[in-house]
């Protein structure tokens, strides 16, 4: 096995996902230990344009599969397409974004390599001659700092909006395009389509800027103000599980450990009081904001900054006074 | 139509958890343990698969881990479940997604099944990476996060919705399949008086690792845990006030440019 890196740039919707720039930051902490050389491997519609986004990374060779049998996703195809160019390459690690496929194609690749997957981390660092990598552990109540014990392909996903993305270094890596070397009619489990969420907002789990709303909402048709605020911003709106429970929110914007785990740079709670469940899914918020009309609300033990107030109040003030500044 | 559920005994969410003295793992004591809570609905979505089919249809618990994890086991046997195959050993202590799949792997390959499902992740370890490695060892497919799924009417095939970023990703795939499960797939039924009392006289077959064959655990010695590490303390919070509320607004706005430099 060689010291070498291969990130997996993520397609969806023919564009690269953001994290694969995020990756390579990854991927330049071990290649400083190990000396090896980042590549990276791109798969799905679209990936030969999106290449040229890693080629100025610093990236050597940036693999690239378009094939009809990658053209909709399957953990089986493109586990195989992965694990069959980790073979080759003779890879020590690989790094995947903690996505829905990054996970699911990841974990079904090292089972083919018979590797070691670190699931959602947050942090990598170098240390005797193997990667360490922090994750959080009992629903982000805990962390473990975890290294290998060698001899494996180490895969590691990472979360979104962890690592700063790769700064550009203006070298340009080189794109080969590969056959997917998997036959279309082998594959048992395949997408046919994507339902994409209402509102055309960013997913909670990718979105710097978050506003959330809880139980104190009241009802669905108040999130409006949320939404407000959020499309100010360019974010996302998310919500309590009780807010969903009860009907205001979707089910894909609740946040917490029965919902989405996000890292925004900003998250605004709404009428959230701030449960364990709750804090699981945003306590790593790099800046956390309370509006709540509960002084003694747990949320505040967790922000950063805190208004005790009706939300109904606040909120609509919030927008229009960022609304002047932006 | 034979369904396999994989039950894992967690802590409660609710569980205060607390790094042990010797920082090699958690304080057990005052802990509550129970159902991993994607489980759940990995149970009852393999009751409703029984209950569409029927006929001599069977839901399978299948559980690693200790002696304790019986309740547990009970639970989903008096949801509905018709028997269980429970694996301790007392060698085993926090084994790694590998050696999970490779124990379940023998295990299950002792049973007849069409669909496994199981919890999206366990919210201890919380890798959710066994259904993966389990499903290329049975070499089945799976498909992860399923917040919706349909079986064929003549039970060869199902369509399962799952969680991604921004969507509902669409999946057609044969059976069998392993599926793991997440809210919003279905509401788990609570266990009945009448159910309980039969729970007790359904079978758990308890396997060691010898009966599976194994002189040694499998599957291990491919990481290290350096350290458990706490929460970073948050900061204080700062409370933002004023007589007005859009005074007070005003300086938060302040604060976010300036301070925090996030807007
Ligand atoms: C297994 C399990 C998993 C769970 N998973 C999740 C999860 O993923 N995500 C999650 O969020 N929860 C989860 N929960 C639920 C969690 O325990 C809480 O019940 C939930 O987070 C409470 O939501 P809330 O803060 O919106 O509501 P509440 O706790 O009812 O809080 C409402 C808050 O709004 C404030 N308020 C009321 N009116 C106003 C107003 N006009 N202006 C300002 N403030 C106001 C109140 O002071 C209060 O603090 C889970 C629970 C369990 C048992
Ligand atoms: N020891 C275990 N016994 C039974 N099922 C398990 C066990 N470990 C994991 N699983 C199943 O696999 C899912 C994913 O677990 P994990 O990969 O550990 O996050 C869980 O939700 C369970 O359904």
């Amino acid at each position: 096995m060689t010291g070498d890196i291969l990130v997996f740039g993520e397609i969806r919707n023919g564009e690269l996902k953001k994290v694969a720039r995020e990756l390579v930051y990854g991927a330049r902490t071990i290649a400083a230990g190990t000396g090896g050389s980042i590549d990276a491997l791109i798969v799905g519609t679209g990936a030969e344009t999106e290449a040229a986004k890693l080629a100025s990374l610093g990236v050597r060779n940036i693999a690239v599969v378009d094939d009809e049998a990658t053209a909709n996703y399957s953990s089986e195809g493109y586990a195989t397409v992965l694990a069959d160019l980790v073979r080759e390459g003779d890879y020590g690690y690989i790094l995947l974004g903690a996505t829905a496929m990054g996970r699911d194609l990841g974990a079904r690749a090292v089972a083919k390599v018979d590797g070691v997957m670190f699931s959602d981390c947050v942090e990598l660092g170098f240390e005797d001659g193997a990667c360490i990598a922090r994750r959080p552990v009992y629903s982000g109540k805990l962390y473990v700092e975890i290294a290998p014990t060698g001899g494996r392909p180490v895969f590691i996903t990472i979360r979104p909006n962890n690592l700063p993305p790769a700064e550009e270094t203006g070298d340009g890596g080189e794109v080969t395009a590969r056959g997917a070397g998997i036959d279309l009619a082998a594959i048992r489990a395949i997408a046919t389509e994507i339902a994409p969420l209402a509102g055309g907002r960013p997913d909670v789990t990718e979105a710097d800027v978050i506003i959330s709303g809880g139980r104190a909402m009241k009802d669905a048709s108040n999130f409006k103000i949320l939404e407000d605020l959020a499309d100010l911003l360019g974010g996302a709106v998310g919500a309590s599980r009780a807010a969903v429970d009860a009907g205001f929110a979707e089910q894909p914007l609740q946040v917490g450990q029965t919902g989405k785990v996000v890292n925004p740079k900003l998250y605004i709670a709404c009428g959230i009081s701030g449960a364990i469940q709750h804090l699981a899914g945003m306590r790593t918020s790099k800046v956390i904001v309370a509006i709540n009309k509960d002084s003694n609300a747990p949320i505040f033990e967790k922000a950063h900054y805190g208004i005790v107030g009706n939300l109904f109040d606040v909120v609509p003030v919030l927008t229009e006074e960022i609304r002047k500044i932006l | 139509m034979k369904i396999i559920v994989l039950l894992k005994r967690v802590p409660d969410s609710e569980a205060k958890i607390l790094i042990n003295k010797e920082g090699t793992g958690i304080r057990e004591d005052g802990v509550k343990f129970v159902i991993n809570t994607y489980d759940e609905y990995a149970i009852e979505e393999g009751l409703l698969m029984k209950e569409k089919v029927g006929g001599d249809s069977k839901v399978t618990v299948v559980c690693m881990g200790p002696d304790e994890a019986t309740e547990a086991i009970r639970t989903a046997l008096a949801m509905g479940a018709d028997d269980a195959v429970h694996i301790a050993d007392d060698s085993l202590s926090n084994p790694g997604p590998f050696t999970t799949a490779t124990i379940m792997a023998k295990a299950i390959g002792d049973e007849e099944f069409d669909i496994i499902f199981c919890g999206k992740q366990a919210i201890d370890d919380d890798m959710a990476q066994v259904h993966c490695i389990l499903a290329e060892m049975l070499d089945i497919p799976q498909v992860s996060v399923a917040i919706a799924f349909e079986l064929s009417d003549d039970t060869t095939k199902a369509t399962v919705s799952r969680r991604i970023e921004g969507g509902d990703e669409k999946i057609d795939t044969s059976l069998p399949v392993i599926v793991s499960c997440d809210k919003g797939l279905n509401d788990p039924r609570y266990a009945s008086l009448p159910g309980i009392m039969k729970a007790k006289k359904k079978e758990i077959r308890k396997k060691s690792l010898a009966d599976l064959g194994f002189s040694e655990i499998p599957g291990g010695g491919r990481s290290r845990i350096l350290k458990w590490l706490p929460l970073p303390k948050g900061g204080e919070c700062r409370m933002v006030e004023a007589e007005e509320t859009p005074d007070a607004v005003r300086e938060l706005v302040r604060l976010l440019r300036e301070e925090a430099k996030v807007i």
